[in-house]
């Protein structure tokens, strides 16, 4: 586990929501954080390397841009998880996939283009795995806004 | 306030996929992009904006590598809620700051949890509490933790 000072902390609180939109980002947040745009972009670097800021960049929101996502529980048997992790890896279009601990064992979130692909990916799936699963798509939504408050 | 009349053109797309792996950590970070697009700086950074004005993103920002941050209890609460309930219990878990997300999702005969919800903690004992504090508000008592054991895949959703 990475170690964060309170200026790193700082940092990460800051560029979850109010990344300052600007031609100068960096620039500019630095003038909030009260340290210089070099030592900001150093310790920027040093966040990603160790994996702390997986990126910067846009949250796509699939349905407003006529795409369609939905989540996927699958039960593997114990021995073939690596094997049917990676199986459901392959495919672009899932962005999560994670081991969890249930008869549902592994649950991956898979975004497509329209309804047709999702449903060709995950009867591809199917097929390719050969493990029961549910498709479990939004009926509604209450909330999605991840912002991780680091302390 | 976010018009859904309003489609991307075909210079918002490229943007996004431009975008979407994330952008350098430089001085001026939309440079390369605003060269490959023919467009201004500025106006990259006003398509931005545009793009989060009418929901097509909702958010320009970091995301988090919560693990490495030593944010590891990530906790999938799933519940069984009276169908005719699902739009007040919603709202009521959706109002737990600590609640990321919250989703209805269809039921199976294998699956009869019907309502979901994210916490993302430092520890499992945070989880469990936050747990039992909408158990106790909502009523639902037939629910389970799915802590997630292992990471296969985590990228942004892709254009």
């Amino acid at each position: 586990m990475i170690q964060l000072d309170d200026i790193d902390k700082n940092i990460l609180n800051l560029i979850q929501l109010d990344f300052p939109l600007d031609v100068h980002p960096f620039e500019k947040m630095s003038f909030q954080l009260g340290i210089s745009e070099e030592e900001l972009l150093e310790r920027m670097g040093r966040l990603k390397e160790e994996g702390a800021v997986r990126r910067i960049g846009p949250v796509i929101n699939t349905k407003r841009v006529g795409g369609t996502s939905t989540l996927v529980a699958l039960k593997a048997p114990e021995s073939k998880i690596d094997e049917i992790a990676e199986l459901i890896n392959q495919h672009q279009e899932v962005s999560h996939n994670y081991l969890r601990q249930a008869d549902y064992n592994i649950w991956f979130t898979v975004s497509a283009a329209n309804k047709e692909r999702l449903e060709q990916i995950i009867n591809d799936l199917q097929e390719e795995t050969g493990c029961p699963l549910i498709n479990l798509p939004t009926k509604r939504l209450f909330k999605i806004g991840v912002k991780f408050d680091v302390k | 306030m976010s018009n859904d009349n309003v489609v991307m053109d075909e210079v918002d797309t490229r943007l996004l996929k431009l975008t979407q792996d994330g952008i350098p950590f430089v001085h001026s970070p939309f440079a390369i992009i605003s060269e490959e697009l023919g467009i201004t700086e500025d106006e990259v950074v006003q398509r931005i904006e545009q793009l989060q004005k009418n929901g097509f993103i909702r958010r320009f920002g970091a995301s988090i590598g919560h693990r490495a941050i030593g944010i590891t209890a990530n906790a999938m609460c799933t519940w069984n809620v009276p169908d005719e309930r699902v739009e007040e219990v919603g709202a009521v878990m959706a109002g737990f700051t600590e609640v990321t997300h919250c989703y209805e999702r269809p039921r199976y005969p294998d699956w009869p949890y019907n309502l979901f919800t994210m916490v993302h903690s430092y520890t499992k004992e945070d989880c469990e509490y936050v747990a039992q504090e909408i158990s106790r508000a909502t009523g639902i008592t037939d629910y389970n933790l799915l802590y997630s054991v292992r990471e296969f895949k985590k990228t942004g959703v892709r254009l």
